[in-house]
Formats: C-alpha cells, sequence, structure tokens
C-alpha cells in the first residue's frame, strides 16, 4: 500500500558537503494546504533542503517525516512527491507525450488515462507529438510540471518555477499551484522571486548561510521583511 | 516490476538513440577510425603482427565503450533526467539495469561492424572459424566491461571531472576483461584453434560479470544517494 501523509516535518535536518556545511539544524513543518516560499539569497541551502524532501539528498543529521513515516529507507513515499526543478527533467529529443508516457509506466500509472489529461492540462494538446527541443521555455515549463504531477503527488517541491517565464505562463503555472493546495497538496517553493512569492505563498521560510532564520506566515510587505532579515541575519 | 521498469529505460534509450543516432555514429565512427590506424600501423606488405587483431578488437570496444559512456550520461545530465529517474518509486538497480542493457546492445551493434572489419583488414577470417566461442567472448566480455562503465558512469554524472575519470577509474578495474577478451580472441586465431583456452577464458569472463554486475546491482542505491 502506497504510504499517504498531510504534513512533513524536518527536525534539526543538517546536512553537509565534506567540510562545507549546505543546512545547519533546519527545523520546519508544512501541512496540506500550505503553500511554503523559501526564500534566501544563492547558496543558503534552499536546493539541498528541496533535495532533502524528494529523498534524493540524504540528510547527515537530523529527522524527516512524512506523517507519521521517517523517510530513510523508505521508498515508497516517493509516490507521494512531486520535484520540479530549475533543469526540467525532460528528454529533449522525445516528444511531450513519449516523455509523459515514460513517466507516467515509471510510476506505475495507466498512460492512456494520464497523459491525455496531462497534455490538456499543459495546454499542449495540439503539440504532443512535438519534439520537447522546439518548444519555448514557457511550453518547457508546463510539460515539466504536468510530468511533475502526472502520479498526483502530496507533496510538490518546486526550485525556481518560474524561471524564464512570461506573464500567461507565470499565470497559468501560479493558478495550477493555488488549485493543487486547495486538493490538499503540500507545496513548497524555492524561489528568488519575491514579487510572484507575494500573494502567492501562505507560509515564507527564509533561509541564509545553511540557517533558518525565520519560518512565519506570509503577510503583505515580504519584500520589506525580506530586507530586513538579510540586513539583520 | 525490476524487469519492467528496466525495459521501459532500456526502450527509452532506444528510443532516443534511434532519434538522434549521435551516439551510436559517434561510437562507430571512433571504432572503425581506431581500427584504421591500427591497420596502418600493424600490417605490412600483407603480413599482421600475431595476435594485433585480436589486441586491437578489444581496444577499439574498450575505446568506443568509453566514448558512448560519457555521451549517454551526458544526455541523462542535461536536464538532470537522472536525477528524475532516481526520484520515480521505482528499484533504482533496475534503473542501472536498464542504462546497462543500452550500453550493451550499443556496443554490441559496434561489435558487428568491428568484427567483419577486423577479419577483412588484418586477414583474420579464422574469427569466424567458431562463431559460437567468440559471441561468446563478445557477450561476456562486453557485459563486463558496460557493468563496470555503466555504474562509474552514473556515478561520474556529476562530476565536472568526469570526463578525465571515467578512464582513470574504468580502466584499471577492466583490465581482467580486456586481457581476457585478447587471449580468448587470440585461441580462437591460431591455425587450429585452440577451444580449450577459448572456453577458459570465457568461463573467467563469466565469472568477472557476475561478480561486478551483483556489486552493481549492490552498490548503485546507495552511491546514487547524495
Amino acid at each position: 500500500m502506497i504510504p499517504d501523509f498531510d504534513r512533513i516535518q524536518l527536525t534539526d535536518v543538517s546536512r553537509h558537503f565534506g567540510r562545507r556545511r549546505a543546512l545547519a539544524r533546519v527545523s520546519l513543518t508544512a501541512r496540506a494546504g500550505d503553500i511554503v516560499g523559501l526564500l534566501g539569497p544563492n547558496g543558503a541551502g534552499k536546493s539541498t533542503l528541496i533535495g532533502i524532501l524528494a529523498t534524493l539528498v540524504a540528510p547527515t543529521t537530523g529527522e524527516v517525516r512524512f506523517g507519521d513515516i521517517n523517510a530513510s529507507g523508505h521508498d515508497a513515499l516517493r509516490h507521494r512527491i512531486g520535484l520540479l526543478a530549475h533543469e526540467l527533467h525532460l528528454y529533449p529529443e522525445l516528444t511531450a507525450q513519449q516523455n509523459l508516457v515514460f513517466f507516467a509506466r515509471l510510476y506505475g500509472l495507466d498512460a492512456r488515462e494520464a497523459v491525455p489529461a496531462a497534455l490538456e492540462r499543459a495546454h499542449l494538446t495540439d503539440r504532443a507529438h512535438d519534439e520537447v527541443s522546439g518548444f519555448s521555455r514557457g511550453m518547457r515549463q508546463r510539460l515539466a510540471l504536468e510530468r511533475a504531477l502526472l502520479h498526483r503527488p502530496r507533496l510538490v517541491l518546486l526550485d525556481e518555477p518560474f524561471t524564464g517565464l512570461d506573464d500567461h505562463a507565470v499565470g497559468l503555472v501560479t493558478d495550477r499551484l493555488r488549485r493543487l493546495a486547495a486538493d490538499g497538496c503540500i507545496v513548497v517553493m524555492a524561489t528568488h522571486d519575491l514579487d510572484l512569492a507575494d500573494g502567492l505563498v501562505t507560509r515564507v521560510a527564509v533561509i541564509r548561510n545553511g540557517r533558518l532564520i525565520s519560518d512565519e506566515p506570509a503577510g503583505p510587505g515580504l519584500r520589506a521583511r525580506y530586507r530586513m532579515l538579510m540586513g539583520s541575519a | 516490476m525490476f524487469a519492467t521498469i528496466a525495459l521501459l529505460v532500456l526502450r527509452k534509450d532506444v528510443a532516443i538513440e534511434v532519434k538522434s543516432r549521435e551516439i551510436l555514429y559517434t561510437t562507430l565512427f571512433f571504432a572503425v577510425s581506431c581500427v584504421l590506424v591500427f591497420a596502418f600501423a600493424f600490417v605490412k606488405e600483407g603480413r599482421v603482427i600475431e595476435d594485433a587483431p585480436a589486441g586491437i578488437l578489444w581496444i577499439a570496444i574498450a575505446f568506443a565503450g568509453t566514448l558512448a559512456l560519457g555521451r549517454t550520461f551526458e544526455r541523462e545530465r542535461y536536464g538532470e533526467t537522472l536525477r528524475a529517474l532516481l526520484l520515480a518509486p521505482a528499484p533504482r538497480a533496475a534503473i542501472y539495469v536498464g542504462k546497462l542493457l543500452g550500453m550493451i546492445l550499443l556496443l554490441l551493434v559496434a561489435e558487428l561492424l568491428l568484427v567483419p572489419l577486423i577479419a577483412l583488414l588484418f586477414g583474420a577470417a579464422a574469427l569466424f572459424a567458431r562463431p559460437l566461442l567468440l559471441a561468446g567472448l563478445l557477450l561476456t566480455g562486453t557485459v563486463g566491461f558496460a557493468a563496470v562503465g555503466t555504474l562509474f558512469a552514473a556515478m561520474l554524472v556529476r562530476s565536472r571531472t568526469r570526463d578525465v575519470m571515467l578512464p582513470i577509474l574504468l580502466y584499471p578495474i577492466t583490465v581482467p576483461v580486456i586481457i581476457a577478451g585478447v587471449r580468448g580472441t587470440s585461441a580462437l586465431l591460431q591455425a587450429t584453434p585452440d577451444e580449450p583456452a577459448a572456453t577458459m577464458w570465457i568461463a573467467l569472463l563469466v565469472c568477472f560479470d557476475v561478480v561486478f554486475v551483483t556489486l552493481a546491482l549492490w552498490t548503485f542505491e546507495p552511491l546514487m544517494t547524495e
């Protein structure tokens, strides 16, 4: 049976790469319906944290729990995790449909059912048989998002999901994220784009030098608050 | 589940290669160039240095295989698709097996071209005298080389020095494969093919394959977790 959860909890999670400290004693909880914005400068540890939540990076110390399940050694949890990174995890030589069919089967889904619906949500039904290498950044991003969501994950992890998108594409992605949260997903999004995060995220976690320096509900004036934290940290 | 995932990864790699033909063409071109250069060096007035065809065959396989390994995983690095594969709720060893099967298939295609070419350029028609033994040597040698190479290429995919590190790591460990392949092929090229010797080298290669495929299956998961 595939495990499910309604919250994720990190307790004193640290990660070192050799002598470099990427994360230091980070504790964070997110619940179903949350859209958590992970903010921080380059190299702060946001992508490492996303990697740990995706079970791709093992923490050096600390504990990651998905509901009541400890993440270590529980591979079936990956059925419930979707990741959209800055690199889009798509094969450019394959068509949009071939990419989705491959990943659908990798997750043990019925591709005949899952793929047409995903193409429709990505507004790419008419380009299904075109190679991804011919797509614009926005089209690739929409396809990559639907690829990450094919298996209906509970935890949706996004690393800079708005990079290179025009206003229309940004609107489509933000609408999709709001719907996911409304449907009970936990969305964790690392971003530098404070303007886009403002009004979208429900919680803000700020990381600097691997340390979580703020974790609070989102409110108005995100940019000013962020500047103050960066200045004072 | 395991076999399904491995075949899925294999089919995906084949589908990409059928479209791009990039790795196939570069591997074949490199392997043929290698054999041609050696043919100019080692064939003088129609006479061939003894055992040279066997050595050239396996050197061409090793060099072309190294090139193919690098390119195959470069493809997975672009777009970080290897990470997407590792994120799937599938046995990671199955992903390794899928990549390994793709590499074996590619090298076997290269060998289909290399063997007749070497037989022609080096007057080594005796290669075809014991086709089953030759096929056994090629298959077991290819599996051993690809098993180690696929593991190292996957490990190095995120390393900036992967192009330098892959041969440095790969060749010392696959030396037994190359030696067994060369000695086994030489045995087949004798005036009277030495079947017991060729069979012994095949048995040695089978042992190598069992050990290194087992090791790779065992270590792939922890090695790929960052």
